[in-house]
């Protein structure tokens, strides 16, 4: 007699995008609000980035729970750290933390796409993208999510991102102004929001600095 | 116990992990022991549950049916709660595991009581712990198989939030579980609004619950209103809606389509 099988999965897509871009000194970070399961929309109004600590934020999309998770351990594993030495973590020191966390779930992942922005040590903008077990790269700018495949090519073509072939090694750090990349971070979204069924309803907008943070608010097509 | 995935991609493209559970033909009784440790299907479900955020707090709609399979089992089911004083939790899918979650929640509303500190655990506190249960269920494979609603009130502040077998958890000013959320959420969409007064809300509710009630195979004309506000919870008792089944397009449904049915 044939076993029946589990028909249930245990995970789920609940759409959205993620998108970060690094500045001279500051740090962009965006993300849509619309969390979605199958053809139906859950929340409009459902925010995908998380502050993990004053110069790391970190946005996630993917499976929500696994990413609700995600953030709790790394928020405690942050408490720990503070206590233990005395200051905020740095965002490259998240940015490990982040991949390590990840990996250890290797044989039942998390379902977690992850872009995290921040400053790093010298005041300077910084994006790390990740995969769902943790491989992660520090870049000038990243998108993941379901819209991610609109919006990257049309990045790398705006942001002119140098060979990493080049030697000495370049920084991918945008040459834009704040202002220039937040509006280039709205035009994305808005294009993405067009053609991706899992990205709408409204945009979130991070603005990481070295005097604090600053959140916009866009609405996008509800459709 | 192992699980093998089958298919397994990190690519965003691909969704969903298979998996099989290794079948040994010559230890299948000890296979099917540890399989009969888990849930793998509901057996008696109830169907959606429709809340909404109004002027005072929540509303709550569930009808009273449990169904075995396509046979309408039981049509006597409570499928809204009060948990401790603050909040209200509604349950669709598998009722055992709806009422093993109420045993898990009177051991907490128990403890916390204990502490008798004058402090008492609010809407959001239980909705963290039951997506918190929920999650560690799915992570053993063994999900409870549930969709929950929960909604309260403390200390003026209303709170509506949903969580779902996986583990999945939102807040919003309206929530409905399975087949509410393709027929009731849009009518809320379009008609819900802040500061609904009691008369408002409860129509609304009821014009949800009509409209589930046509088109929902699982659900029977016999249902509560649950309300939760600063001063309690109040369940309504059983009543039914008046439905009208003389639509010209009911009578002859295949006028325009000879043959079909």
């Amino acid at each position: 007699m044939t076993k029946q099988h589990a028909n249930w999965s245990p995970y789920d897509n609940n759409g959205g995008t993620c998108v970060a871009i690094a500045g001279s000194d500051y740090c962009v970070i965006a993300a849509d609000t619309r969390m979605s399961t199958g053809y139906s929309i859950l929340s409009r109004d459902y925010s995908k980035i998380h502050k993990l600590a004053d110069k790391a934020v970190l946005s996630s999309s993917g499976f929500q729970a696994d990413v609700k998770a995600l953030q709790k351990v790394l928020k405690s594993r942050h408490l720990v750290y503070q206590h233990q030495h005395n200051k905020q973590m740095s965002c490259p020191a998240m940015a490990q933390l982040l991949s390590n966390t990840l990996y250890f779930k290797r044989f039942f992942p998390y379902y977690a796409f992850n872009v995290l922005g921040g400053l790093d040590e010298e005041g300077k903008g910084c994006v790390f993208t990740y995969d769902a077990v943790g491989s992660y790269e520090k870049v000038g700018y990243s998108a993941q999510g379901s819209g991610s495949t609109l919006i990257m090519p049309f990045l790398d073509n705006q942001l002119k991102s140098p060979s990493p072939l080049l030697l000495p090694a370049q920084d991918a750090i945008t040459p834009l102004s704040e202002p220039e990349a937040v509006d280039l971070v709205k035009t994305v979204f808005a294009s993405a929001t067009e053609r991706d069924i899992y990205t709408g309803d409204k945009l979130e907008i991070m603005i990481l600095k070295a005097d604090g943070i600053r959140t916009e608010v866009m609405e996008l097509r509800k459709d | 116990m192992f699980l093998l995935p089958v298919s397994f991609s990190i690519n965003a493209d691909y969704f969903f992990l298979q998996f099989t559970i290794p079948i040994d033909n010559g230890d299948s009784v000890k296979n099917a022991e540890a399989d009969s440790q888990r849930t793998l299907y509901p057996y008696v479900t109830g169907t959606s549950i429709v809340a909404i955020k109004y002027k005072d707090g929540v509303l709550m709609a569930s009808d009273m049916g449990g169904s075995y399979g396509s046979t309408l089992r039981y049509k006597n089911i409570e499928r809204m709660k009060a948990i401790g004083k603050h909040s209200l939790l509604g349950a669709s899918g598998e009722i055992s595991d709806f009422q093993e979650i109420l045993r898990y929640l009177d051991e907490l509303v128990l403890n916390d009581n204990m502490w008798d500190d004058g402090n008492s655990l609010g809407p959001k506190e239980v909705h963290n712990y039951l997506t918190r249960v929920m999650y560690n269920r799915r992570n053993k494979f063994n999900p409870l198989w549930n969709t929950l609603v929960l909604g309260g009130v403390k200390n003026g502040e209303s709170y509506l939030g949903m969580v779902s077998m996986i583990g999945v958890s939102f807040e919003d000013n309206h929530v409905a579980t399975g087949f509410g959320n393709h027929l009731a959420r849009p009518i809320l969409r379009d008609e819900w609004h802040a500061d609904l007064s009691f008369e408002d809300g409860v129509k609304l509710l009821e014009k949800c619950m009509r409209v589930l009630l046509y088109r929902d195979r699982s659900a029977i004309n016999k249902l509560q209103i649950a309300k939760i506000t600063e001063e309690g919870v109040t369940v309504s008792q059983p009543y039914s809606l008046k439905t009208f089944w003389e639509f010209k397009a009911f009578n002859n449904p295949t006028a325009g389509a000879e043959g079909s049915w």
